[in-house]
């Protein structure tokens, strides 16, 4: 079959490995939004002894990568500790699965966000996370190298699309080399606001195109 | 029995009917010079009368003149050539375009083309069915506007447009009017001496024609020049060595759509969207009544449709999707978007398009499919868990 695919990839996606909702999850995170086309909600179910993951399950509202990725990524956590689940990279994932086009990178980091978030989320009840880390530009820096240049399949910071990040009195503002009517542009805008705005110390964030 | 491959996305290209393939074949074996002038030789004077021939037939479909119909290699090229070509010969510089939020591309991106030239491109409201806004329409129309573009029919969600209401708004102002009829035409009639309208894209490829040929009829007295440099064919409007098969294949075509076939493709189109509407959490993209007859759109929440798409691949189905997943340029359908619609709804957006091939059996074998996979999606979506 002529699919961008790999038969890995249209196996998982075929017949989903631990799809569904935990009861009482120890731990929970969506990330995406129906406005951006993929949606990824991750539960947890972890021993509060040897904060190992005993369980974990994904539910997707997305394309056949989101699918395939929530599908091996929480293969690839069960039995892990946080600690390690932690660890595990997206490329870990795209290796396991075979590859992934690399326009639909993003769709499928979003699976891998949403692990993080869940882990993150377990932490966070569990007192394991005592103080909110301020957004600052090296921050900022960080969570854009999570937003995927779609034209090459690798990070914006990596691809040397961002210009100037600055920050202050709770509005970043991130210019961006690319012109504002590129077509990718408007996807590459939904990106940075998801990774961004729900910051607890961020008002605003403005995005600006520069190129010509 | 079912074939191999079910297909339901006519609108984007269609099999080409046999009877057409047999009409074109001496073209390409025994006729195959080029249209020569009354003086040359008998090859190209035979090869000159086919495509004459196939212009008149094509151009009475439309109630036109032969001499009205310009051939071109598709309605991308028509399109180019009717927004640019009269902006170019009217050639003032500067002046008003007036298109809706959901043309097709050739014509969206020829005027923004022109935009970027010094036009003011204008955008008339359409409402949540995509119906064009005609009081609306009056108040950005002035005597100085310099074309209106409007399309016949839409490419995703079939809605049509009264064609006849926006070419008189368009005569009381004295400004020219291109319809791109792309998805209608030969399907819903269009008598150029009843509405008044100056340009109209039509192509072969949605009615079982080849690829690759198309025409732009062009009213008698428009002003309009060619964009692209080269010999003098077509009236001096298209250059290029003239696709004498395709225009043969073209006028066939034409021929071959009956309102009978359209009436049997509405019966098809009508039992899908009945059984699809069973589906809970779903609805219908477009105007219930003002829509093509062989066209469906339907959206359903908490599903997205690259996905859906291609699990009834998988099944041996092809369809057609506004996800953004599915688009080339990641960005969700403007069509959907431009009714008012929101992502989401865009992203769960499903076309299918009906053609002479498509019967009852293989309807009812896609709605079938449907319900299962969006239902095994729903099961794994995190949206809408209240949904049955």
């Amino acid at each position: 079959m002529p699919l961008p695919y790999s038969e890995i990839v249209m196996e998982h996606f075929r017949n989903p490995h631990n799809v569904g909702q935990i009861e009482n999850p120890d731990a929970e995170a969506t990330e995406g939004s129906p406005a951006c086309g993929d949606m990824v909600a991750v539960y947890l179910k972890v021993d509060e002894e040897t904060k190992r993951i005993e369980d974990v399950k994904f539910e997707s509202y997305g394309c056949a990568s989101n699918i395939a990725t929530g599908s091996i990524i929480t293969d690839l956590a069960k039995g892990k500790t946080l600690d390690e689940a932690k660890q595990i990279t997206w490329q870990e994932a795209s290796e396991a699965l075979g590859g992934l086009p690399s326009i639909k990178t993003h769709c499928s980091v979003l699976a891998v966000d949403a692990l993080r978030a869940a882990i993150q989320n377990y932490e966070e009840r569990h007192g394991l996370v005592n103080e909110r880390e301020p957004t600052t530009e090296a921050l900022v820096r960080k969570r854009l190298k999570r937003v995927m240049n779609p034209m090459v399949g690798l990070d914006l910071i990596r691809t040397d699309m961002v210009k100037e990040i600055d920050v202050s009195a709770g509005v970043v503002r991130v210019v961006i080399d690319l012109p504002a009517d590129h077509q990718f542009a408007s996807n590459i805008r939904h990106e940075i606001l998801e990774k961004l705005e729900h910051r607890w110390d961020v008002d605003e964030v403005l995005i600006d195109f520069s190129g010509g | 029995m079912l074939e191999d491959v079910v297909y339901f996305d006519n609108a984007a290209a269609t099999r080409l009917d046999e009877r057409i393939l047999e009409a074109m074949e001496p073209y390409f074996f025994d006729l195959y010079a080029v249209a020569t002038s009354q003086f040359g030789y008998s090859l190209g004077i035979d090869a000159r009368d086919a495509l004459e021939d196939a212009r008149s037939r094509i151009a009475a479909r439309l109630g036109a003149q032969p001499d009205e119909l310009v051939f071109t290699s598709g309605s991308t090229e028509s399109s180019n050539l009717a927004l640019k070509g009269v902006v170019q010969a009217v050639g003032k510089g500067s002046g008003q375009i007036v298109i809706t939020p959901l043309e097709d591309f050739p014509v969206l991106y020829s005027a923004r083309t022109l935009g970027k030239q010094g036009y003011e491109v204008s955008t008339v409201r359409v409402d949540e069915t995509g119906r064009v806004d005609l009081d609306h329409l009056r108040e950005i129309v002035t005597p100085d506007t310099t074309l209106v573009s409007i399309q016949a029919a839409n490419q995703e969600i079939g809605t049509t447009q009264d064609i006849q209401a926006i070419g008189e708004i368009c005569r009381e102002n004295g400004v020219l009017f291109h319809t791109d009829a792309t998805h209608s035409f030969a399907r819903i009639p269009l008598d150029v001496s009843e509405v008044p309208v100056d340009l109209i894209t039509v192509a072969a490829h949605t009615i079982h024609g080849p690829k690759g040929i198309g025409a732009l009829f062009v009213r008698d007295g428009t002003p309009i020049q060619k964009w692209m440099d080269g010999g003098f064919q077509e009236f001096n409007l298209r250059p290029g060595v003239e696709n004498i098969p395709g225009a043969v294949g073209f006028a066939k075509a034409v021929e071959l759509v009956t309102p009978e076939e359209t009436g049997r493709l509405q019966g098809l189109r009508d039992r899908l969207t009945d059984r699809l509407l069973e589906i809970p959490h779903t609805r219908v993209n477009g105007h219930p009544v003002h829509r093509l007859p062989h066209n469906a759109n339907i959206s359903f929440r908490f599903v997205e449709g690259e996905s859906l798409l291609l699990h009834l691949d998988m099944r041996g189905f092809a369809v057609s999707t506004g996800s953004a997943c599915f688009s080339r340029s990641l960005e969700a359908s403007h069509v959907i978007l431009g009714i008012g619609g929101d992502h989401e709804r865009a992203h769960g957006s499903v076309r299918f398009t009906f053609g002479r091939y498509n019967d009852e059996e293989e309807v009812d074998a896609v709605s079938e499919a449907v319900s299962e996979v969006v239902r095994e999606l729903r099961r794994i979506s995190p949206l809408g868990k209240d949904k049955s």
